[in-house]
């Protein structure tokens, strides 16, 4: 079967620094329906986006479904704090494009 | 004293000096608002402004916004509420904050009481704190040590609502606060009057953020929150925008790791049981916060440390053979300047940021390979001093600029400037270094003044 993109199922795909150590996901999705085939289905998982990111799972900090917004959220260890030197994205706002790929 | 039965409250713009428009405001001020609130403040824009003592948002933005919630405030006797002063709200943003206040006191002719309240941490307290081992790490930040807090600055922690309370039963009418809980300044008031404390700092969380929670969002818009025996309604200020269930809803996973639980000075908020209910109007009614105190009253530290001074330069290549090559040829250059480094004795580090490849992520980025003609590169020198800054930008700068990589056929020049000059200096570095929960287990911890802002001059 032909998978379909998330962005079918999502109105909102973005990344924010939640304070200078964390980064946190949002996906919002556009109805009641996506969310549930999202939640059911566990079409994202903390395995998934470690391996999007590159990152260990333990990094993975939180993968939370928050049905008031038809929306998940996904909270990562961020690899370096905001600011450090060498750092490359104060906000973290742009660093959800890998999350774009996923596919249901 | 009769009980009120709703408390409304003006929030004019997500971050002071973000801007409003004119007509959002008066709408907000003909609704006759109990309380005009303003949050200042945030870590977002990284270290260095709390470090440096600056502030992140521009001061004539700053003075106009708060000269006309002052001047409406003030004559129509709606205290105002300002939290996190100056951005990162230690001494240093808040001066700078009274200094535009009295400023628009004088050339508006305005009189008033303000109650000025100080976030700043006195390090012997924290340390002494750390000693008896109750400094605690927030949720991916390294342990505190003797040495990083002897090296930090500018600590301060964010208040709760209790030294606003405390300004304003001082009969302030302007309450201006050091770095805050940012619900806290819509909150400390209706708390104050019986409001139930769950909904009020609930409401200030959206508040906060004032328009960006409508649809469609924005930062630099005004909206109204009325708060109410049981529940809170949002509304917004121009008929441009409005509030939905999910627009409401989903402003509580903004920034936040987890939606559910807001944490904050002393307690928690559970948002849970909420329920969002869409009103006529644009409105949105919000039911069932509640307020959790935790057993140990804590508040949350915020401070940095100096790592040194940064030089940059801005450049870029059009050079397909470059481009190919990028990754091998910066490797070269920095390879190439060691021994130079060594020799002069410059400690320092420089790293290059090539736009067009790997800018944004870096590691994590998962294409490889770019498909641009063109990348820009910023050369980031970080050393222990400024001129040792400049001596290291401008030695990798040049050493790029005339690189000859195998291959190479263009043979004038391998980099374009925009700028004249190419490097430039961005002064201080710093990192976090506190961010870490401290026990409060007395009042006092942070220190207030009341100041006579007195425009009117008395006749001789």
């Amino acid at each position: 079967m032909k998978k379909t993109s998330i962005l079918k199922a999502a109105r909102v795909i973005r990344s924010k620094n939640s304070g200078p150590y964390e980064l946190t996901f949002d996906i919002i999705f556009k109805n009641k329906r996506y969310f549930h085939l999202f939640r059911k289905r566990n079409i994202i998982t903390r395995k998934k986006v470690a391996m999007l990111y590159r990152a260990n799972e333990d990094d993975v900090l939180k993968i939370i479904y928050f049905e008031p917004a038809y929306a998940m959220k996904i909270t990562l260890k961020r690899w370096m704090p905001s600011g450090h030197a060498g750092e490359s994205d104060i906000y973290g706002a742009q660093q959800h494009a890998p999350l774009l790929g996923i596919t249901f | 004293m009769k009980k009120m039965t709703e408390f409304r409250v003006l929030s004019p713009t997500a971050i002071l000096g973000y801007g409003f428009p004119e007509a959002s405001f008066m709408r907000g001020i003909r609704r006759t608002p109990h309380l005009i609130a303003v949050d200042a403040g945030s870590t977002d824009p990284g270290p260095y402004y709390l470090g440096a003592g600056k502030s992140f948002t521009n001061r004539s933005n700053v003075k106009r916004d708060l000269c006309f919630m002052l001047k409406e405030g003030v004559r129509r006797n709606i205290p105002v509420v300002i939290g996190s002063a100056g951005g990162s709200g230690a001494r240093p943003h808040v001066d700078w904050c009274v200094a535009i206040i009295r400023e628009i006191a004088r050339e508006e002719k305005l009189s008033f009481t303000m109650g000025v309240v100080y976030a700043d941490i006195a390090k012997t307290m924290v340390r002494a704190y750390l000693r008896k081992n109750r400094i605690v790490p927030l949720d991916c930040v390294p342990r505190l040590t003797k040495t990083v807090l002897d090296e930090s600055v500018n600590i301060v922690a964010q208040m709760g609502m209790e030294p606003i309370q405390a300004a304003l039963r001082k009969g302030c009418g302007v309450v201006l606060c050091g770095r805050c809980y940012d619900p806290a300044v819509f909150a400390a008031l209706p708390v104050q009057l019986g409001f139930d404390k769950g909904l009020a700092l609930h409401m200030g969380k959206i508040l906060e953020c004032a328009a960006i929670a409508a649809t469609p969002g924005s930062g630099a818009d005004c909206v109204l929150g009325t708060l109410k025996q049981g529940s809170f309604v949002l509304e917004t200020l121009n008929p441009a925008r409005s509030f939905t269930k999910e627009s409401a809803a989903a402003h509580t996973l903004y920034e936040k790791s987890d939606p559910y639980h807001l944490p904050g000075p002393g307690g928690t908020i559970d948002i849970s049981g909420c329920s969002f209910t869409e009103l006529p109007g644009g409105r949105v009614e919000v039911r069932g916060s509640r307020y959790v105190p935790s057993e140990t009253y804590f508040v949350k530290l915020e401070g940095v440390r100096r790592t040194g001074y940064r030089t940059i330069s801005v450049a870029g290549t059009r050079d397909p053979v470059m481009i190919k090559n990028i990754d091998s040829i910066l490797e070269s250059v920095t390879v190439q300047v060691r021994p130079m480094l060594k020799r002069e004795k410059i400690p320092g580090n420089a790293r290059f940021h090539v736009f067009g490849k790997n800018a944004i992520m870096g590691d994590r980025e998962p294409i490889k390979k770019t498909a641009s003609h063109e990348l820009g590169i910023v050369i980031d020198a970080v050393a222990a001093t400024q001129e040792s800054a400049d001596t290291l930008c401008s030695l990798i700068r040049s050493t790029l600029l005339h690189y000859g990589y195998p291959g190479r056929i263009s043979t004038a020049g391998n980099l374009a400037f925009p700028f004249s000059p190419s490097d430039l200096r961005a002064g201080e570095v710093f990192e976090f270094s506190v961010y870490h929960l401290m026990p409060v287990e007395k009042q006092g911890l942070f220190k207030s003044i009341v100041l006579t802002c007195a425009g009117q001059r008395k006749a001789p």
